[in-house]
């Protein structure tokens, strides 16, 4: 069959318009379910980190609104430290590190973690939990491919790291992607964080000389998602991301 | 049924089979196979994207300019792929993080534009389902069977709940590490393939 060059044009543009009108209505109509899901997949993660629960739990959403009672969000100003008396949730630190006038540019001595911007404000959640008490810090930071959001969780008294978990990243599957691993992730509980010259927790490769107290195995063949997660940490940790707040938690109990 | 309706029902399943006989959607079967429900999820998946894509070319086949044929193809398979995944995301979160990218790969697997262009652009809309069916059905039988004795012996569980206590919770069974590695995928189709091949000799190459 023969067709005219405006019929093939026309039938481009006829199957474009219906095929994105068919996508965006779907992604549209599902979005409100799917947030919901992100949500309370993010809830499970600071559970999950803080220890509160084992890795295999299925944890349906009763017992993580349950467990989220000894959890209390805060939002800090990440450059005082000091508490911001506003609901967690009506703060969204990635959305704002985008806006000027809510964040600002990263010190260049932390540009390794590549996070051009830091909101002004930041979410924490502190552990109340007899026995478990910790802080969960949202982080993120950039690996291979893709900016990786985690949490990581420290004792109340800042000595040791509890957990580290990813929960959204693009690195490979089965290199960076094992960023995931539970067994490469259970290195990290117990390590100390912070050293005689500020941040001591890190990511260095398996091979290099580290301390052990400090340090932990790097991926094989994921040598710039590894790198990635060491920055984020000393970015995160350091002056410039939750450190003034650690510092007054700390003094202050 | 008529013996062409049996021939687009049946073949697929076993003379045609698009993994064993065909060897196409060799990666997903690789991939999602490690525990039985992610196999049942990424089958529904695909059986939705075949049949809808089926119909769909089927019914806009004698529309569908040639020089443009195979883009129009793709971009509607694209399209139910990512409907299905947007439903997954939203029903089901937890096994659609498990299949992460594989349900977005559902646009590359070569049964889908396969069937499209070798059976929806000849044929009418209902067979074209029944065809789209038949071959959904064809590759989820081998991705349950895969994941089956994948997650059988890979971690002594079915669906989740232990068949063969591991030495892990206290019990006999030593899980198979290799099992959970693609290589034990690539053994059993392997198995399947020559178990099929034995039965049906017919379907053996000359060599």
């Amino acid at each position: 069959m023969d067709f005219s060059n405006k019929y093939v044009l026309g039938f481009a543009l006829l199957l474009c318009v219906v095929c994105s009108a068919l996508v965006s209505s779907t992604a549209v109509a599902l979005k409100e379910r799917q947030d919901a899901n992100k949500e309370l997949d993010q809830r499970r993660q600071v559970i999950r980190v803080a220890g509160l629960a084992q890795a295999g739990d299925a944890l349906p959403k009763e017992t993580v609104d349950t467990l989220f009672e000894s959890i209390q969000g805060r939002v800090i100003d990440r450059e005082t430290g000091d508490y911001i008396d506003v609901p967690v949730a009506s703060v969204d630190p990635i959305k704002e590190s985008k806006d000027a006038e809510m964040s600002a540019k990263t010190p260049s001595e932390f540009k390794a973690a590549q996070v051009s911007r830091l909101s002004n404000r930041l979410q924490v959640f502190e552990v109340k939990t007899p026995g478990k008490e910790c802080l969960v810090l949202p982080i993120h930071g950039k690996g291979l491919w893709s900016t990786m959001y985690g949490y990581l969780a420290v004792k109340n008294d800042l000595s040791e790291v509890v957990g580290i978990t990813f929960y959204a990243h693009g690195e490979t599957p089965g290199l960076g992607g094992e960023i995931d691993n539970p067994s490469w992730k259970a290195q990290f509980p117990g390590k100390s964080v912070f050293g005689a010259d500020g941040v001591g927790l890190g990511v260095v490769k398996a091979s290099a000389p580290r301390d052990k107290d400090y340090e932990v195995d790097g991926l094989s063949g994921a040598t710039i998602t590894t790198k990635g997660v060491d920055a984020t940490i000393k970015l995160w940790l350091g002056p410039a991301g939750y450190g003034p707040y650690l510092e007054q938690f700390k003094t202050q109990g | 049924m008529d013996k062409a309706t049996r021939g687009i029902l049946l073949d697929p399943l076993h003379e045609q089979n698009p993994i064993t006989l065909q060897v196409l959607g060799i990666c997903s079967a690789l991939a999602v196979t490690t525990k039985l429900e992610t196999a049942f999820v990424m089958s529904a998946a695909l059986t939705f994207v075949l049949v809808c894509s089926n119909t769909t070319i089927s019914l806009l086949r004698n529309k569908i300019p040639g020089s443009i044929r195979i883009i129009t193809q793709l971009a509607i398979i694209a399209s139910l792929v990512i409907v299905a995944d947007q439903v997954l995301k939203a029903f089901l979160f937890d096994t659609s993080k498990a299949l992460s990218v594989f349900v977005g790969l559902i646009i590359t697997n070569c049964i889908v534009m396969g069937r499209a262009e070798a059976f929806a652009m000849a044929n009418p809309p209902v067979a074209s389902a029944l065809d789209g069916f038949a071959n959904s059905m064809g590759y989820s039988v081998v991705l349950i069977y895969v994941a089956l004795f994948r997650e059988l012996l890979g971690s002594g569980k079915v669906l989740g709940s232990p068949v063969f206590a591991s030495v892990s919770d206290g019990g006999w069974y030593v899980p198979n590490g290799l099992m959970v590695l693609s290589p034990g995928a690539f053994f059993l189709i392997g198995l399947l393939i020559w178990v099929q091949r034995s039965m049906t000799p017919t379907l053996q190459e000359a060599d």
